[in-house]
Parts: C-alpha cells; sequence; structure tokens
C-alpha cells in the first residue's frame, strides 16, 4: 500500500510554481530523504503533505485520504520551529502541550498520556530533559525533544524537516540511528530532509530530489546522476563518486557545501511569537 | 484595618484583580506579547476619558476600548514582525486621544488620575460584586481557549499543522487579555497595569518550570503583592499602587537573583539566526 501518493501534482505559491506537474509513490516503511537546494520545495512538499498547502492541481493521496490538518498518524517536525529565547517551560510540559492541543477547554493528562510521554523520552534518549527548562536546552536536545514529540500517538509517517540543522557531526549520526532504528522496529515511512546526502546514504532506501519544481524519487544511484541532477538545479551538474562518497559538483564547486554558506537567508529575521 | 468596610473591600477587589492579572498575565509573558498588554492599558485610558466626554460611564468606555483594541490587534496581528511598531504606534496615538479627550474636559482631571494611577481604597461595595463577574467571565473564557492557546504559544507552526486556528486562538486571548486589563485599571490604575500583569507572572516563571505550576504561583504571587502592597500603604500612609508596583519589581528581581544562582548546565539562548548554521563536519 502507498502511504504517499502525487498525482500530477502543481503547487503555487506567490505565483510561482513550487511543484509542477509532479508524480510519485512512497510505500509504507520507506526511509525517504529529501534533497535539493534553497528554495526547492522540500518544506512546501511536507506542509502539503499535512493538508498545510493545498496544490492547484492535481491530487495528494495521504493514507488514501486527501491530506488534512491534525491527522494522528502523521509525526511532523517543521522546519521552522519559533522559540522564544527565554522559554523557561520544561521539556515535559513543552511536549505535553501537543497531546490533543488542538481540543478546547483545560489540558489535563492522563496516566497514560503521562507514560507515553515519558516513554518516547526515553525512546528519544531524551529522559533528562524532561525537568530542563528550554532555555537551557542545546540546539541538539531540543532536537532530541522535539523528535520524541513527533514520536508520541504512534505515527504511522513522520516527516523530519531539516533535523539535523545546527547539530554537529555526531549528534547528526545520533539522530539519523534514532529515527532509521525507531522506524525500522514499527514499519514507520519517513521523509527526512537534509541538505547533504553522504551522511544520510547509509540510512535511506530512496531519495527524493526537488528542484527546478521537479521531483526525483529513486535509489540514490537512479536519481543522484548527472543528467537528472542537471534538470533539477537547471544547471551543468557533475556527480562524482569517490571513497564511498557522492559529490554533487557544479563547474568544479560541491554544491551541497556551497549551500550550507546562505543556508536558509529566509528564516534568519527573529521569529518570536 | 479589617475592621473598616473599605479596606475590607480593597482586600476583595485587589484580590479578585490579582488572581486575573496574575493568570492571563502568565500567558501574555509566555507569548512575549507584554508590551500588548500594557498598551491595552493606555488604549483603555483614551477609552474611559472619551466615554466620559460622550456623557457614558468611564468604566464602559474603558471595556469597550479595550476589548476592540484586543480584538483589533489580534485580527491584525498576523504579521509577527511588524507586531512591536504596529502595537507601539497604537499606543503613541491612544495616549494622544486620552489626552484630547482631557483637554475637552477638564473637570475629569481627578477622575483621570485615578484611572491612571489606580485608588484600591475607594472601590464601591457595589462595584465589587460587577468585578467578580468581570472575573469570572475572563477566566472562563481562559479556561476555554487554554489548550490551543498554550499549544500555539509554544509551537505555532506545529499547532497549524494539527489544525489550531492560530488567528482565532491570538484573537480571543487578546480580547480576555483585554477584559482583564480594563479590571486590573480600576484597581491599580493604568500605568500599573503592569506591575500585576507582568511583575508576578514574570517572577513565577523564574522560580518554577512546570506551566501549572507556574500559572498558580503567578496568581498567588499577584494576590500576595496586591494585599501586602495594601497593608503596607495603610500602615506608612503611601499610595497603594505605589507599594504594589514596588513589591512587584522587587519580586522579580529576588526572583532573578535566586533563579541565576541554580545550577544551569548550558545557558542557550537560541533563536532562528543561529540556528540556521550548521556546523561543519
Ligand atoms: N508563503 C509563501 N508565499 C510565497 N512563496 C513561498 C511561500 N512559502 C515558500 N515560498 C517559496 O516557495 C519556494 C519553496 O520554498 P520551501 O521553503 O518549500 O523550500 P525548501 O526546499 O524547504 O528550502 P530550504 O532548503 O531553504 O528550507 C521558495 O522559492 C519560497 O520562496
Ligand atoms: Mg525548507
Amino acid at each position: 500500500m502507498n502511504v504517499i501518493e502525487f498525482d500530477h501534482v502543481t503547487i503555487r505559491l506567490g505565483g510561482r510554481g513550487v511543484l509542477v506537474d509532479a508524480s510519485f509513490a512512497i510505500a509504507q516503511g520507506e526511509f525517504i530523504g529529501v534533497l535539493g537546494p534553497n528554495g526547492a520545495g522540500k518544506t512546501t512538499l511536507m506542509r502539503a503533505i499535512v493538508g498545510l498547502v493545498r496544490p492547484s492541481g492535481g491530487a495528494i493521496h495521504v493514507f488514501d485520504r486527501a491530506p488534512r490538518r491534525g491527522d494522528p498518524v502523521i509525526g511532523y517536525v517543521p522546519q521552522l520551529r519559533t522559540v522564544m529565547p527565554d522559554l523557561r517551560v520544561r521539556g515535559f510540559d513543552f511536549i505535553a502541550s501537543s497531546v490533543r492541543g488542538e481540543r478546547w477547554g483545560i489540558p489535563v493528562l492522563s496516566n497514560l498520556d503521562r507514560k507515553a510521554i515519558e516513554g518516547k523520552l526515553a525512546d528519544a534518549g531524551a529522559r533528562e530533559l524532561a525537568e530542563r527548562p528550554l532555555s537551557d536546552m542545546s540546539g541538539g536536545e531540543r532536537q532530541r525533544l522535539l523528535l520524541a514529540q513527533a514520536l508520541l500517538g504512534e505515527p504511522r509517517l513522520l516527516l523530519l524537516d531539516e533535523p539535523l540543522i545546527s547539530l554537529d557531526y555526531r549528534y547528526q549520526e545520533e539522530i539519523i540511528d534514532l529515527v532509521r532504528r525507531f522506524a525500522r522496529e514499527r514499519n514507520i515511512t519517513v521523509l527526512f530532509s537534509a541538505h547533504e546526502l553522504n551522511q544520510l546514504i547509509g540510512a535511506l532506501d530512496r531519495v527524493l530530489y526537488l528542484g527546478n519544481g521537479q521531483a526525483a524519487l529513486g535509489t540514490v544511484g537512479e536519481v543522484v546522476t548527472g543528467p537528472v541532477l542537471s534538470r533539477l538545479y537547471g544547471a551543468r551538474i557533475d556527480v562524482v563518486r569517490a571513497d564511498g562518497h557522492i559529490f554533487v559538483l557544479s563547474r568544479g564547486r560541491d554544491v551541497e557545501r556551497c549551500d550550507h554558506l546562505h543556508d536558509h537567508a529566509h528564516d534568519h529575521h527573529h521569529h518570536h511569537v | 484595618m479589617f475592621e473598616y468596610d473599605f479596606m475590607r473591600s480593597a482586600f476583595v477587589a485587589a484580590g479578585l484583580a490579582a488572581v486575573v492579572s496574575g493568570m492571563v498575565g502568565y500567558f501574555l509573558v509566555l507569548r512575549g506579547q507584554t508590551f500588548a498588554g500594557h498598551a491595552l492599558g493606555h488604549i483603555g485610558f483614551a477609552g474611559a476619558t472619551g466615554a466620559v466626554l460622550v456623557g457614558l460611564a468611564p468604566v464602559w468606555g474603558l471595556v469597550g476600548f479595550t476589548l476592540a483594541a484586543g480584538i483589533g490587534m489580534g485580527v491584525l496581528g498576523e504579521r509577527i514582525s511588524g507586531r512591536d511598531v504596529a502595537v507601539g504606534a497604537v499606543l503613541a496615538l491612544a495616549l494622544g486621544f486620552g489626552l484630547l479627550f482631557l483637554h475637552y474636559y477638564t473637570a475629569f482631571a481627578t477622575e483621570a488620575t485615578a484611572l491612571l494611577f489606580g485608588n484600591v481604597l475607594a472601590v464601591a461595595p457595589g462595584t465589587i460584586a460587577a468585578l467578580a463577574v468581570l472575573s469570572a467571565v475572563t477566566l472562563a473564557s481562559l479556561a476555554a481557549i487554554m489548550r490551543p492557546l498554550i499549544f500555539a504559544s509554544l509551537q505555532p507552526e506545529l499547532a497549524e499543522a494539527k489544525g489550531v486556528p492560530l488567528r482565532f486562538v491570538s484573537t480571543a486571548f487578546l480580547a480576555v487579555v483585554a477584559l482583564a486589563v480594563s479590571e486590573s485599571a480600576q484597581i491599580v490604575g493604568v500605568l500599573l497595569v503592569f506591575s500585576l500583569t507582568v511583575g508576578p507572572p514574570a517572577t513565577a516563571q523564574r522560580l518554577v518550570t512546570g506551566l501549572w505550576s507556574g500559572l498558580i504561583l503567578a496568581a498567588a504571587l499577584a494576590v500576595a503583592e496586591a494585599w501586602i502592597g495594601i497593608g503596607a500603604a495603610y500602615y506608612t500612609d503611601w499610595p497603594v499602587s505605589f507599594c504594589i508596583s514596588v513589591l512587584s519589581a522587587a519580586g522579580y528581581l529576588v526572583a532573578l537573583i535566586v533563579g541565576s544562582g541554580m545550577p544551569r548546565s548550558s545557558r542557550h539562548t537560541i533563536d532562528r539566526a543561529t540556528e540556521g548554521r550548521p556546523l561543519q563536519p
């Protein structure tokens, strides 16, 4: 059974086609690396899957239904994670806010809810974060907390939008391993967006490469090739394989690494709510 | 001091206003909207003076204007980045109008002073019933939106994806703030609304990190500061509002000192500016 189906989907934002007539299908249990340059539409794709962005053409099916907000089978970690710089709320309560957080009334947690939160914190190796305020957590610790939160409610599909941002290499590996292990054990489908392919290669089943309004889904061998990427980047791209690594080069420069230099310029404005 | 009717009224009125201010203020501080709360007080002042000018009781202008402004801010406040500037502009405009209304109705000057700086010792017993109703309505409204409000305050992006109507929640919340502000403005005065809606919640958040414990502590601190302030005013003959504002500031200062003495493993104030830059392996 397919978990996600894009059927000739076109998504326009601000008059620009972020995705034009894209079709692909993702099966249950697949670990998909979502890649592509800045502005390629990785975030938009995930927002479309959770029902925040509507396609202007074609149809999206998630678990054979149209996407709808608040679908409990989807665990989502958005890319933009507004956190007040001095939020003195402990990790446990932060996560607990998402438990049926869309309902009205006074928030009450059952014992079952508490057990579930504690269990997922333990799964994500974040048990000691329960009592710590968010203002005292490092970027990596927060990422772990958000991962624990996304695992709550036994999702069948995990959408992780750039969960490796602001982590150093060791933590990146840890997060990838954690997600991979968790997803394998429970046969969960994962969409994991990132800027660097190489770290993900060991974990992913297929890659979904976005760019130029197009989407290419396939194994690394099928998609990460000069011709396919040239089409997606709209420029001549060479793919060099060396030493178990893949280098995506544009005129001799490593595209992925250059990306980082002006990474996420549009996120930089302070965003306090 | 409890043998006097006016003192008993003062304690009851201040207690009611303090509970509401502490609880509503807790969410203001959580959402980083204390400036908006402050501005609502000033808008209420303009409303009260305007109401007097057209022959209405100032309370109606106070409640009506703050409520309208709160809802207006919520509806317009979509562009978050511009919020501070927008609030600041509206605040200045409101004060200007308040001044204009006073200019045409100078007889209102003493009442205006009371509204600006509060006069809890002059609370009429009849007002207490109205205050109690206003408190109950405010707290009930807060309770009704509390769950999505917490979710939307802590994680707006995820809350939206999970189906929380962000704009409605923030508008409803600002309406609740408007009610709370007009209520505490009658007790401590517009200019000192800050002492009850911001001081105790900010202090509570320095001391505890749980949501419920923070909320309850904020209300308890607000009540304690209000009551001790009234007691102190009774014995010293200083203005009540002054005593409460000093207590509020002192409480926060003590919490800051106590809080910084506690062990903190890593002090990270991460915002988007630092998050966007991954370290290279
Ligand atoms: N609300 C919006 N209105 C108009 N255009 C938008 C909006 N949101 C995104 N876009 C545009 O859509 C395109 C895709 O953006 P998206 O955030 O999905 O890219 P991304 O692949 O996630 O990029 P990044 O690697 O920087 O996170 C960009 O060109 C962006 O400017
Ligand atoms: Mg993105």
